[in-house]
Formats: C-alpha cells, sequence, structure tokens
C-alpha cells in the first residue's frame, strides 16, 4: 500500500524553541495512526501542519505522493476535526455540513444526498435544521466528524476529538470512532494525551517527546517493548528498579537488583557492570503463594494496599528501598479469603521475557 | 417523630418572617434608588416633548394647551430642514466611511502580527480621548496644509477619524471572542480567506458592527466641537440651535427635539431587532 502522508524531517521552530524537532514518519492509505504525547510534546503542533495551519520551519509535508508544504487549508485534501468542534453558530447542522461540498461545486442534488448520508452515518439525521448550540457535546462531536467526512478527504486529522466529553461519553465514541474508521476507509490522524485512547482505536501509535517521535508501532509493540523508560510510562503503569548487570550471555542477561539477582531477555549485547534500568508491568507480577516457588523470585513486604474494584494494586517494598506495584484481580477465593494485610512479606515473580532492560543514562 | 418534624419548623417561623421583612425593606430602597435614576434621566426628555406641543412661546409652567404651531413652523423653517439634512448626510457619510476603514483595521489588528502592533493599537485608540476641539483644531491646520476648501466633506472626514476608534475597539473585542476555530475550520472546508470572512467572520461579528455603526452615528450626528473647526458654509442641525438659542429655547427647537427622540428610538428598535443574539 501507498504512503498517503510521508513527513520529512519536519520541524516547527517558535523563536528558540522547537515545537517539532526533525519529525519523519509516514501514514499509510486507510490507516488509524494516533499522535500520543503530554501536552507541549509537539503533538498538536505536528497536526496542525499537516492540515495546512502552522508553517513549518523546515522540512517537506507530502500528501498522495506531492509536495502540500506550502498549500494553503483550502487547497489540502485533508479535513480536520477540531477539538472544540469549531462548528458554525449562525448555521445549522444541515447548513454546517453543506459547507464544504458549496465550496466542492457540487450540484444541489448531490449535495442534499450526501449531507443527508453523512447525518445518517453520524445518526443525527433528525437533527438537520438544528442550530449547534441545540445539540450536546457528544452529538456536536458527531456533526463535527460529520462534516469532515463528507468532503470525503483523503486524511482526516483528529484534534483531541473526545478530550470535551465525560468519560462514559468519551469510551462509547472510542468504539464508534474506529467503526466509523472502518466503515469510510478514510486514513485517520488522531492526537491524544490519553493513552488508552490511543490503545483502542489505532492501528498504529506515534508516541512524541518534546518535539520528537520516542517510538512508533502498534500498540502491542509499544505496550510490550517499549524502547525507553519514557514510553514504558506514558503507555501504562511501569515499575522502574535500577540494578547492574552481573553476567551477560547472548539474549539474556542477568541483573543484580534490590538483593536479588534477576534473569532478563535482552535484545542488545549487555556487559557485566553495566548499571542499568530494570522496568515491568504491575500486571506482570505474580504474587506466590506459601511454599510455591516461580522465576525470578523478589521478596518484599507489603507497604499499600489499593482496592479498586476490578482488582487490587498492592505496593511492595523491596531490598534497596524501591516499590513495585502489582496488580492482581480478584479472584473469588481470594477476595472471601485473605486480603493481603499491610506488613505481610510477600514473594513475587517475574518472568524474564516481561522485564523490560533500558540503558541506565536514559533514564 | 411528628414532634420532632414539627419543632425546628415552629422555631424558624419567626426567623424567616423577619428575613423577608427585611429582604423586602432591601428591595423597596433598591427600587427606590432606580426609579429616581430613571426620573433624573428622563424627566427632561419628557419636558422637552411636552413643551413641543405647549400653546405658547415662553417654556414656563402652567402648560396653556396643545398646539402642533411649532411643527408647522419648522415644516416651513427651510434654514432648519437644510441643517438636519446636512446632518443626515454627515452622519451617513461618516458611519460608512469609518467602518469601511474601522472593520479591516480591527481584522488586521486581530489577525496580523507586525511590530509595533500594540503600539499601534493603543494610537488608534487614542482620539477617542482627546478632546474635539484638539482633534478640530489639527484637522483644520491639516486641511489647510493640504489646501482644502472647508465644506461637510472636511466635516465627514474629521468625524470618521475621530469615530475609528469607536469601530475598532467595538470590533476588536468582538474577534477577541470569536474561536480561531471557525475560521479555521473554514479554510479547512476549502473555503478562500474571502469566503471565510463573507461567510463566517462577518456573520459573528455583525452585532458588533451594527452596534459601532448606530453609536458613530449617533455620535457624529450630535457632534459640535469637530463640525465647528471643520465645516464651511453649511451648517449641521446642533451648530443651527447652538446658533438660535442666542435668542433662547424656542419651541421649535423643542419640536426638533422630540422628532430626534422619536427617531432615536426608531434607531434604538431597528438596532436591538437587528443585533438579537440568538440564545446561547
Amino acid at each position: 500500500m501507498a504512503s498517503i502522508i510521508e513527513l520529512d524531517k519536519l520541524s516547527k521552530h517558535y523563536a528558540s524553541i522547537a515545537a517539532v524537532d526533525d519529525v519523519s514518519f509516514s501514514v499509510e492509505d486507510g490507516e488509524f495512526v494516533t499522535l500520543l504525547g503530554p501536552s507541549g510534546c509537539g503533538k498538536s503542533t505536528l497536526l496542525r501542519m499537516i492540515g495546512g495551519f502552522e508553517e513549518p520551519s523546515g522540512g517537506v509535508i507530502r500528501l498522495a505522493g506531492q509536495d502540500v508544504t506550502w498549500t494553503p487549508p483550502y487547497r489540502r485534501d485533508v479535513n480536520m476535526v477540531f477539538q472544540d468542534y469549531a462548528l458554525f453558530p449562525h448555521m445549522t447542522i444541515g447548513e454546517n455540513i453543506a459547507y464544504g461540498l458549496k465550496l466542492m461545486k457540487l450540484g444541489r442534488t448531490e449535495t442534499a444526498q450526501r449531507v443527508t448520508d453523512a447525518l445518517e452515518l453520524v445518526g443525527l439525521h433528525d437533527k438537520i435544521d438544528q442550530r449547534p448550540h441545540q445539540l450536546s457535546g457528544g452529538q456536536r462531536q458527531r456533526i463535527a466528524l460529520a462534516r469532515a467526512i463528507v468532503r470525503q478527504p483523503k486524511v482526516l486529522l483528529l484534534d483531541e476529538p473526545l478530550s470535551a466529553l465525560d468519560a462514559k461519553l468519551r469510551e462509547q465514541m472510542q468504539l464508534e470512532l474506529k467503526h466509523l474508521h472502518e466503515k469510510v476507509g478514510i486514513t485517520f490522524i488522531m492526537v491524544t494525551h490519553d493513552q488508552t485512547e490511543a490503545l483502542v482505536m489505532s492501528d498504529r501509535v506515534v508516541v512524541m517527546e518534546k518535539g520528537r517521535v520516542a517510538q512508533e508501532g502498534s500498540p502491542h509493540l509499544l505496550y510490550d517493548h517499549p524502547r525507553t523508560p519514557y514510553v514504558a510510562n506514558f503507555i501504562g503503569t511501569t515499575n522502574f528498579l535500577d540494578g547492574q548487570i552481573a553476567r551477560a550471555a547472548e539474549g539474556t542477561a542477568r541483573i543484580s537488583v534490590a538483593g536479588v539477582e534477576l534473569e532478563a531477555v535482552t535484545d542488545s549485547p549487555r556487559r557485566a557492570g553495566e548499571a542499568i534500568t530494570l522496568g515491568f508491568r504491575p500486571e506482570k507480577v505474580r504474587l506466590l503463594s506459601e511454599g510455591e516457588s516461580g522465576e525470578n523470585e523478589i521478596p518484599g513486604e507489603i507497604a499499600e494496599v489499593v482496592y479498586y474494584g476490578l482488582g487490587l494494586r498492592l505496593a511492595v517494598a523491596v531490598a534497596g528501598g524501591g516499590r513495585v506495584y502489582v496488580d492482581s484481580l480478584l479472584p473469588d477465593r481470594l477476595a472471601d479469603t485473605a486480603v493481603p494485610a499491610v506488613g505481610q512479606p510477600v514473594r513475587m515473580a517475574l518472568s524474564p521475557g516481561n522485564i523490560f532492560l533500558f540503558d541506565a543514562e536514559v533514564a | 417523630m411528628v414532634m420532632a418534624l414539627t419543632t425546628p419548623a415552629d422555631k424558624a417561623a419567626p426567623k424567616a418572617r423577619r428575613g423577608m421583612m427585611q429582604r423586602y425593606a432591601a428591595d423597596t430602597a433598591f427600587m427606590t434608588f432606580v426609579a429616581i435614576l430613571m426620573a433624573f434621566l428622563y424627566i427632561p426628555i419628557w419636558v422637552l416633548i411636552v413643551f413641543s406641543f405647549n400653546d405658547s412661546r415662553s417654556l414656563t409652567w402652567p402648560l396653556t394647551g396643545f398646539t402642533l404651531e411649532w411643527y408647522e413652523k419648522l415644516w416651513n423653517n427651510s434654514q432648519l430642514q437644510d441643517a438636519i439634512g446636512n446632518s443626515f448626510y454627515v452622519a451617513s457619510c461618516a458611519t460608512v466611511l469609518t467602518l469601511l476603514v474601522g472593520v479591516p483595521a480591527a481584522l488586521a489588528l486581530h489577525r496580523v502580527n507586525f511590530p509595533g502592533k500594540k503600539v499601534f493599537r493603543r494610537l488608534v485608540v487614542l482620539p477617542i480621548t482627546l478632546p474635539g476641539v484638539v482633534t478640530g483644531i489639527s484637522m483644520l491646520n491639516l486641511f489647510r496644509v493640504l489646501g482644502f476648501n472647508l465644506s461637510l466633506e472636511t466635516v465627514i472626514l474629521g468625524h470618521a477619524t475621530a469615530l475609528l476608534a469607536v469601530v475598532v475597539t467595538q470590533v476588536s473585542a468582538r474577534l477577541e471572542r470569536l474561536p480561531k476555530s471557525l475560521e479555521e475550520a473554514s479554510a479547512d472546508l476549502g473555503a478562500p480567506p474571502l469566503h471565510t470572512f463573507l461567510h463566517v467572520t462577518l456573520p459573528n461579528i455583525r452585532s458588533a458592527v451594527i452596534g459601532a455603526g448606530l453609536l458613530s452615528f449617533v455620535l457624529s450626528f450630535d457632534e459640535i466641537p469637530v463640525t465647528f473647526f471643520l465645516t464651511g458654509r453649511d451648517n449641521t442641525l446642533p451648530m443651527y440651535i447652538y446658533s438660535t438659542m442666542r435668542r433662547g429655547v424656542t419651541p421649535e427647537i423643542n419640536a426638533v427635539g422630540t422628532l430626534i427622540v422619536l427617531f432615536s428610538l426608531i434607531l434604538i428598535i431597528g438596532a436591538v431587532i437587528a443585533t438579537r443574539e440568538r440564545k446561547k
């Protein structure tokens, strides 16, 4: 499949600050790509440059193979869903959606047909004569979507589309947006700071850090193989412990950390004595019961127990002053019997494949 | 249980009554104040209207009878009619001119970033704080230097310049409140800048433009100092009234005043209808 969007060494500087710094990646036709990062990481600026609302300080943007770096937004075959929806308050819903179609000089019947189709698609055909202020937040969101896709652009840009909705509606719209993407087959590029949103909706996630791409890949890849502690920490929760390589072999390494030696899988060669940061997900840690043994045992003492309905999160103090979070679902048996008590000694097990190794200086 | 429920309510009753009395007294005091304020503002206008129909040359109490004589005189006074016509001409032209310059200026100030923008913004607003005498004299000097003959047109130029501040501040304030994303969305949907201005920006600042226009019209209509310096042989209405005042306030002037009040009322109602904001 061909790339629909190619960014080549794209940069944007404000005075001396680089909002976007030498970013290159491409988006395949029909993909759902999410730009993920905290506020101020440059993700919105990047999106606005693709939309044509910001002029890059350097680099090239290609849309379907054509250089559009300096093309004004009204001549770019992309459409944007704005964070505040930007529906025209002085027009009806129907007029809002027809606005872009009239500018395409379609005939009156085709315009009307497309407006109806778009409203059907978002399930709001009965709102055609209402005004934006008469709709709820979720409905406005859908109208903004309908107005953007009715022009059938090559790429749809979404700037934090769900951030103004409440939690319940947001969850529902995540799936709706995903289904809409499958239905219309347009390439979606979305900006968000919400990692769940990114994981749930996208084919590919681009994690941004200080104007640069920290890592890109499928949600799976990012979750299971974060390249830096930043990515590991931004997507999901990660425990970090500082340690040292005790012995290194082909593909594996033994690390002395928290008073024990752990075995980990590594894809880059390690030297013995090297300082290292070790990361692992709270839900990959298994609590061992009395008499049970497992790989990579770590002893500790329960420091805090947090109950959140679905399960328990334990904070376990380990040797060397670190704290390790352990997530476990509540099996019936555990719920009935023993919720672990603070101060209780525990042993944890961790399989070597679930440990991330990061160079210590990166952390 | 019932006892427990009634006891606190019994105790609360006198307290509630006292609170109500206090609130009633406060409301009465406030309403009285508002009534006095309104009387202060509007009684002079009622006096003007009443005397314009009074059957006597002298403006003294008691009223002597009803007459339309002053309106008839007004109807036959060609000098006065010329003055009214001149005032309408000047106010209309000055308003149109100041809107034509002021609205784009406000847009430019809003949109374009250039060095010295803050200073420029202040400079545009400055003339509103200058006394009309200063504006009048300085424009008179300028026109003399340029070799213009004084006429109603120079008055129009003077008014339009002085009123620019009104238009720019009003329209700028509205533009500040307009989300930038609206214009971006319009561009995003394929609209070139002019189309965006006509179909998105202008409809959303419409009431501010109309309001600024009406205010400009009224300010220009009764302007004296700048007009005094810049007019040629022609007189505007306030200038004419001023010049006849040497002979005292005549009932004729009251009649003109009444007509202006009526005209203003129509303008205000028109403005309210035109700028009525949709319910948010």
